[in-house]
């Protein structure tokens, strides 16, 4: 028996959340975990490190997610694998579905935990519910929401890599180019690990620096909610929520933001969800570990000076 | 200004040739503000008392987007959804917005595979230029749907698009990925999935409510597709535990809990 795991590698190295899944596939325990990589890989990329033993690496960077799938159902089928483990990241999302549908496997979309037998639990209902479901079919394809599992280090030794190709027929989507929201170096949202939010209540864009100071001062990205997007405050890709990006960091500080269900949608599966609101009843602090009812503007400042003086 | 009447078989050349076919699958989902409860052992959602409304990334952002292009380009609009007769109401909705016809395949889907093959099933010989879905359903939550179908019928798919330009038979796109978005060009048809960005949500007119209720709605029945998956329990995530409140004169007491209790910085 053995594992596939569908990598993403950046500047040769797995993306952390490639290191995620690996991680996720060598708790697994349901034998030899391999990876497949498509692209640039210096090493073994660090996947040893996490528990996959050998590395398939098909030199063609693939941007067609057909070919992609292709390429990951005849690794599969070359190895035996009976469970194709992804991220639930943009790429994984596109991949995986069809990989399950080609090899008539169950598909599992967004696992949070380790599966009992071949139970996975995932969120559903915004949030709101949790699903365990099971695979019927022989071979399971699995996606791991981002920022559920971590990565855990083995310590394992460098994993082999061979090269691996297969026929996956020609790119039909053309790709153009790349434009990049985030600025060089700062953590896509989906894979931050801390978050600082803010919302109307920091009534203009020209406020956002004290926001931009905690996030800092953290290490933590930033987000804001749907209003400061519809009205330009910040740039759309921010918006988290229902009708923006679901978040799962293990901090989420939530600056003069309500907490409206649609919010809550995207951030409450945050591991800890901070609240500095001036109201007292903004329906938010139900759904808060910690909270602080203040004024943005006096407190965010200290919070940030408390933090850097650690 | 070269007219169209000088050259008249250009002009139904262009006409035949950007005419478009589009499927739009639209999903019911549970409003927002619904209670989230189970029945049945916890196997099934309890619909009882619940308002439904259509998936929201498939009403505001696909099912306007096609029914641009349509009013650009001329064309039509096929909805299709799988589920029971209380899908209905969302599928006039649909309809009452603009689209020109619809689709229900007759079933009670409980995996995404499910819904992705019947809805292939119906399609694949239909000749549709785009078939479009949203991003993800807000009960399921699987972003998996369009993907399947895609790979069903072995066409290109593009997920997470915030842009759509037709010039001809190609289409140039602008999709979301982990960390920006990418520009992409697809020449026939292909599936994909749409996001915020692509269109504005529109508000039914009265004519529209009106021609809504002659046009038709076709029910499919298909019984040929086995399921993957099932669901062995939903559960509601424990309760939050109080929240704690710490004093606004003091948040180096908020960044010692952090620390010490919660273990997070
Ligand atoms: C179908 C649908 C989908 C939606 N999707 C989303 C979504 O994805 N994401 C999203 O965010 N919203 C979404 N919304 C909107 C959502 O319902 C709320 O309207 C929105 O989240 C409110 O944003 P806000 O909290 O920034 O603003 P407000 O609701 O105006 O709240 C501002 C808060 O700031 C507090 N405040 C004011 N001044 C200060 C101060 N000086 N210091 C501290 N606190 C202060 C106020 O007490 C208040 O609680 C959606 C709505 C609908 C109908
Ligand atoms: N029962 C359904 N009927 C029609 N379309 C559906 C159905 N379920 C999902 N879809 C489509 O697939 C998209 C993604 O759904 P999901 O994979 O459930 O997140 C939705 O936004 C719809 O466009």
């Amino acid at each position: 028996m053995s594992v596939l795991v569908y990598i993403s590698t950046q500047a040769g190295r797995a993306t952390n959340a490639g290191l995620e899944v690996a991680s996720y596939a060598s708790a697994l325990d349901s034998g030899e975990v391999v990876a497949l990589v498509s692209g640039d890989i210096s090493g073994d990329g660090g996947l040893g490190a996490v528990g996959v033993s050998k590395v398939l690496h098909c030199a063609d960077a693939l941007t067609d997610n057909s070919q992609q799938s292709k390429l990951t159902k005849e690794a599969a089928l070359a190895i035996g694998a009976k469970i194709v483990v992804f991220s639930g990241n943009s790429i994984g999302n596109a991949v995986a579905p069809r990989v399950a549908i080609s090899m008539n496997a169950g598909y599992v979309a967004g696992a949070t935990s380790l599966p009992e037998g071949k139970t996975y639990v995932r969120s559903v209902f915004s949030g709101k519910a949790t699903a365990h479901v099971q695979v019927t079919t022989e071979t399971s394809v699995i996606s791991v929401t981002p920022n559920s599992f971590g990565i855990k280090n083995t310590g394992g030794p460098e994993a082999a890599v061979e090269a691996y190709s297969a026929d996956v027929g020609v790119a039909r989507v053309t790709f153009n180019g790349f434009t990049p929201t985030s600025s060089e170096g700062t953590v896509p949202l989906p894979e931050a690990v801390r978050v600082v939010s803010a919302g109307r209540g920091l009534k203009g864009p020209e406020n956002w620096e004290i926001v931009e100071d905690l996030a800092k001062a953290l290490g933590a990205s930033t987000a804001c909610s749907r209003p400061v997007g519809d009205m330009g405050w910040r740039p759309h890709h921010e918006h988290v929520g229902q009708t923006g990006i679901t978040i799962r960091p293990d901090l989420y500080i939530a600056c003069g933001i309500s907490g409206a269900i649609q919010h809550l949608a995207g951030v409450n599966q945050s591991k800890v969800i901070v609240v500095i609101n001036t109201d007292p009843e903004a329906p938010f602090f139900k759904a808060a570990d910690y909270g602080i009812v203040g004024d943005v503007f006096e407190v965010l400042p200290k919070l940030t000076a408390a933090i850097n003086a650690l | 200004m070269t007219s169209y009447l000088c050259h008249p078989k250009k002009y139904i050349l262009d006409y035949i040739y950007l005419s478009m076919k589009l499927l739009v699958c639209i999903s019911k989902a549970p409003d927002t503000t619904s209670r989230i409860a189970f029945t049945d052992g916890d196997k099934r959602f309890d619909e009882s008392g619940v308002q439904f409304i259509v998936n929201p990334y498939d009403e505001w952002y696909a099912l306007v987007r096609a029914i641009e292009l349509v009013e650009q380009n001329g064309g039509s609009v096929t909805t299709i959804t799988v589920g029971d007769a209380t899908c209905d109401p969302i599928v006039r909705k649909a309809l009452a917005i603009g689209a020109s016809d619809a689709v229900r395949i007759d079933a009670v889907p409980t995996d995404s595979s499910q819904v992705a093959r019947l809805i292939a099933n119906y399609a694949q010989d239909q000749g549709y230029d785009i078939i479009l879905g949203g991003k993800e359903t807000i009960d399921n939550n699987s972003s998996a749907v369009p993907a399947m179908i895609a790979e069903c019928l072995d066409l290109p798919y593009v997920a997470l698009v915030t842009k759509l330009e037709m010039s001809g038979d190609e289409a140039t796109l602008i999709a979301e990925t982990t960390g920006g978005t990418n520009n992409l060009s697809v020449k026939g048809a292909f599936v994909m999935s749409a996001t915020k960005g692509i269109a504005e949500q529109r508000i039914p007119n009265m004519r529209g409510i009106m021609s809504a209720r002659t046009k038709q709605l076709q029910v499919v029945e298909d019984s040929s597709v086995e399921v993957s998956t099932h669901v062995d329990v939903f559960k509601l995530p424990a309760p939050k535990g109080d929240c704690v409140l710490v004093d606004a004169d003091n948040p180096e007491e908020l960044v010692r809990v952090l620390r010490e209790e919660a273990k997070i910085i």
